[in-house]
Order: C-alpha cells, then sequence, then structure tokens
C-alpha cells in the first residue's frame, strides 16, 4: 500500500514535470512563425481592427489569461481596480481603469485613452509618440505587430509600450517611459490571501489559548497537522537544534505559497497567477538568499571562499563554481515555483482552448460539441495534477529553503 | 532555425533530467522496498533531490531559450 501510494505520488511528478516543459516549446514556436506570417506595414494595421479577429490563437489568449492585467475579472465580468502611473514628464497618475471605457464583459481592451495611457487586453500601456498627452481621446482598437503593440487613434496606429521592468530588457522589457505600481490583479489576490491567513492563523492561536491541553477543533485540526508536517519533516531535519529561529519563515513561506497556489486554481474566479509571476519568485527567493547568507557562519563561508581540506590548484576551480552556486541556488528556486505553477495554468487554458479550435470560433456546433467532450476531462486531469503540483512546489520551495539555511548555520566537524 | 535549435536544447536538457529523475525513483522504490517503515523520510528526500535535478534541467532549459 505505502509502495504503491508513493509510486502514484511519483508518476504524478512525473507527468507534471512533462506537462510543465511542454507549452514553452510550443509557445516559442508560435511566435515564430506569426512574425514571419505577419508582413504588414504599419499603415494597413488599423484597417482590420474591430473586425472579426480571425482564427483563434491558443497561445496568445493562454498568455492573455495568465497575465496581470489592471482590472479584476471574475467569470466573464471586469472589474476596474486603481491604476498607479508614474511618468517623468506628467508626474503620479492615479485613477481608476474604468477611465480607460472597457466592456464590462469583454477582453478588456479599452475605448478611451487618458493622459497618453491606454488599456491593452487589460494591461496599461502608454503612448511612445507624446503627443496625445493631454485628456481623452476616443481608441478604434488595437493591433500588434512583430510583438509590437499600437493602438488606432482616428485610423492612425500609435506605437506604444509597456511598463518600465528591472530584467533591463533580458526578457523583453527594460526601461521604458513610465513606471506601474498599480493595484493589478495579481496584487489583490495577494492582498485577499495575506488578508485570509492572516484572519485563519490568528483565529487558530486564539484557538489554542483558549483550549489549552484540549483535542484540537475545527479548522484548528485542519492546519495542525499540515503544521506539525513541516515542522516535523522540514524545520527539525535540516535545521537541527535553531529550528525554533527559522519556524515563522518556513512556515510563512509554506503557507503563503500554497495558499496562492490553490487560489490561483479555483476556476472563474480571476485565476490569479501570482506564484507564477517571476517578480514574485524572485522577491521569495531573494528573502530566502538574504536569510540564508546573513546567517552564514564561518565554516560555510570557508567551504564557499576556500575550501578546506583540498589541494591548493583545486581550490581555484572550486572557489568560481561555489560562488556561482551561491546565486544559482536562489535563481533555480525562482525559475522552480515560476515554471511550474505558470505551465500549469497555460496547459489548462490550452486544453479549454480545445473547444474554440475544434469549433472554429463558434462557427462549428459539430465540432464544438467534440472539443467539450475532450477539453473537460483532459481540464480535470490536468487541475487534479495541479492541486498535487501546489503542495509538492510549496513543499519543494520550504524544504530548499530549510536546506539551504541549514547548511549555511551547520557548526564545524571535522 | 533558432526556434527548432532552442527546442532541441531543451529536449536535450529534458533526457538528461528524465534519467536522474528516474534513477532517483527507482532507487527511492528500492530503498522503500527494503525498508518500509522509513518510507516518510525517503519520500521527503526523494521530492528534494527531484527538485534539484529539475532545477539543473529548468537552467538548461531557460538558457537553451533564451541564448537560442
Amino acid at each position: 500500500m505505502r509502495k504503491s501510494r508513493s509510486f502514484v505520488i511519483w508518476a504524478f511528478f512525473a507527468v507534471a514535470y512533462f506537462f510543465s516543459l511542454t507549452p514553452i516549446a510550443a509557445q516559442h514556436d508560435d511566435s515564430h512563425a506569426q512574425n514571419e506570417a505577419h508582413e504588414h506595414h504599419t499603415e494597413d494595421l488599423c484597417a482590420h481592427v474591430g473586425h472579426h479577429e480571425g482564427d483563434f490563437d491558443p497561445g496568445s489568449t493562454a498568455f492573455h489569461h495568465i497575465a496581470d492585467p489592471n482590472l479584476y475579472s471574475i467569470g466573464v465580468w471586469n472589474f476596474p481596480l486603481p491604476c498607479i502611473l508614474y511618468n517623468k514628464d506628467q508626474g503620479w497618475d492615479i485613477f481608476m481603469s474604468s477611465k480607460f471605457d472597457f466592456d464590462f464583459r469583454g477582453h478588456g481592451d479599452g475605448h478611451k485613452a487618458y493622459r497618453g495611457y491606454v488599456l491593452d487586453g487589460g494591461r496599461v500601456m502608454r503612448i511612445k509618440d507624446g503627443s496625445l498627452v493631454q485628456g481623452e481621446a476616443v481608441v478604434g482598437g488595437f493591433a500588434h505587430l512583430d510583438d509590437e503593440s499600437y493602438a488606432c487613434i482616428d485610423g492612425t496606429p500609435h506605437l506604444l509600450e509597456a511598463k518600465s521592468t528591472m530584467d533591463g530588457g533580458f526578457l523583453g522589457g527594460g526601461i521604458t517611459s513610465f513606471y506601474d505600481f498599480s493595484i493589478t490583479k495579481n496584487v489583490v489576490g495577494m492582498l485577499l490571501i495575506v488578508l485570509l491567513l492572516g484572519w485563519l492563523f490568528l483565529r487558530i492561536t486564539k484557538a489554542y489559548q483558549q483550549r489549552d491541553g484540549m483535542a484540537p477543533k475545527g479548522v484548528q485540526s485542519f492546519i495542525e497537522p499540515i503544521f506539525l508536517f513541516i515542522q516535523d519533516e522540514v524545520a527539525k531535519p535540516f535545521l537541527g537544534d535553531k529550528w525554533p529561529k527559522f519556524q515563522p519563515l518556513l512556515m510563512a513561506l509554506f503557507f503563503f505559497i500554497l495558499a496562492l497556489n490553490l487560489f490561483g486554481q479555483i476556476p472563474f474566479l480571476g485565476g490569479v497567477n501570482v506564484t507564477g509571476n517571476l517578480a514574485v519568485t524572485m522577491a521569495l527567493a531573494l528573502i530566502a538568499f538574504i536569510v540564508t547568507n546573513i546567517n552564514g557562519k564561518k565554516p560555510y563561508w570557508e567551504h564557499i571562499l576556500w575550501m578546506p581540506g583540498v589541494p591548493g590548484w583545486v581550490k581555484f576551480i572550486i572557489t568560481p563554481v561555489e560562488i556561482l552556486g551561491l546565486f544559482i541556488k536562489p535563481l533555480t528556486l525562482m525559475l522552480r515555483l515560476f515554471a511550474n505553477i505558470t505551465a500549469g495554468h497555460i496547459v489548462v487554458l490550452t486544453f479549454v482552448g480545445l473547444i474554440f479550435i475544434f469549433g472554429q470560433s463558434g462557427q462549428s456546433y459539430g465540432g464544438s460539441a467534440i472539443g467539450i467532450g475532450l477539453s473537460i476531462p483532459l481540464t480535470l486531469f490536468m487541475l487534479a495534477i495541479e492541486l498535487l503540483v501546489a503542495f509538492i512546489q510549496a513543499f519543494v520551495f520550504t524544504i530548499l529553503t530549510a536546506s539551504y539555511i541549514g547548511a549555511a548555520t551547520e557548526d564545524a566537524h571535522h | 532555425m533558432t526556434g527548432s535549435l532552442a527546442a532541441i536544447g531543451a529536449g536535450l536538457a529534458v533526457i538528461g533530467a528524465g534519467i536522474g529523475i528516474g534513477n532517483i525513483g527507482a532507487k527511492a522504490m528500492e530503498a522503500i522496498a527494503r525498508q518500509p517503515e522509513a518510507v516518510g523520510d525517503i519520500r521527503a528526500n526523494m521530492i528534494l533531490m527531484a527538485a534539484l535535478v529539475e532545477g539543473a534541467a529548468l537552467i538548461a532549459i531557460i538558457l537553451a531559450f533564451f541564448g537560442g
């Protein structure tokens, strides 16, 4: 029984791993083929805007849904969120995204430009050419060509640019003309989860104080085994007798990641992709990195900078590798969580997209029926796997953080 | 062509990670069969090791796509 159970867990893990890799390859080829297919000039861009969009593109649809928009969608309905934008020339702009006049039911394309900003597919973009900065203007639609977005105002395309990102252009971002500090969908999801966890754990703490020495009750008995599992399987074995010091960090990481992973999987509730956002996982990995290194003892630094017990010339090989490893550890922590959660969301969305592929965007009812027949079991299967991945990834993030901290705080043993 | 080359690189990374994770899984199964009472420890360590192997594969894949 035990053997078969762990085999099932293993098989799920392997399948989830396989699925986590495929969409990246598929998407890359998609965008490549698209770029070659587009041979239009920018002048013609606005001619077709507003008409039917044409073929369904599962790749771009999936990426639209895992993005971090400036509106919150529940089901098919969009709700405005506050935008907090900064531009060097016009300073701070704080307004609700309803200023962009997007459809209550729709894709989140704004029909109006406001002080140079537009809403393209739910995300705030800025018109690069600053001539339209003043006031409001009617936007006819949006066109996309070679990874660039254009807003059509009075039939002329205006090049748009996205918000500034800190990756220095490595992932296609970099510093642009404006910064976005908005309360986006991800921020709302994160705040909701923080409030929920805060309320839950304060309640449980109170229950422990009031029911001291008695059996756990209600939600207390749901959280207690998970809490004790992390304490006994992660904190104590990896951190030795220093575990009480790092216990709060590990618990915060575990429950924060777990709750966000699970919240992102509830269908029709926005599907916030917080732990599948590189910035969020980077912040989490950075916390792990800082805590590991400020608690690093002498033997830890000695083993990195000047490995004891090996011949002198080997030290010159080992030291650069160890220093590299110092940064690769948080990097993999960041990428693992991001890749697993993002890939899970993309696969689910692609399976849902089967309905539209087979149904030719609603033109063929028979095809839609086949699509639904395929899509529902596949999506359910994937959601079941993702439920497992949500736990495994939260657990792996915590156990790896614990092992890094444990290795850094270990006392000398020779 | 860069797209397809990157895909080959990603595929090679997956082969390596697949062999690695497969070995971990096989050995963990053997260890559990030999010592069923240590199943908790073995499973935790198995997931940890698999995560480390997966990390190497992820780095290879990210490099394949952004470098290629």
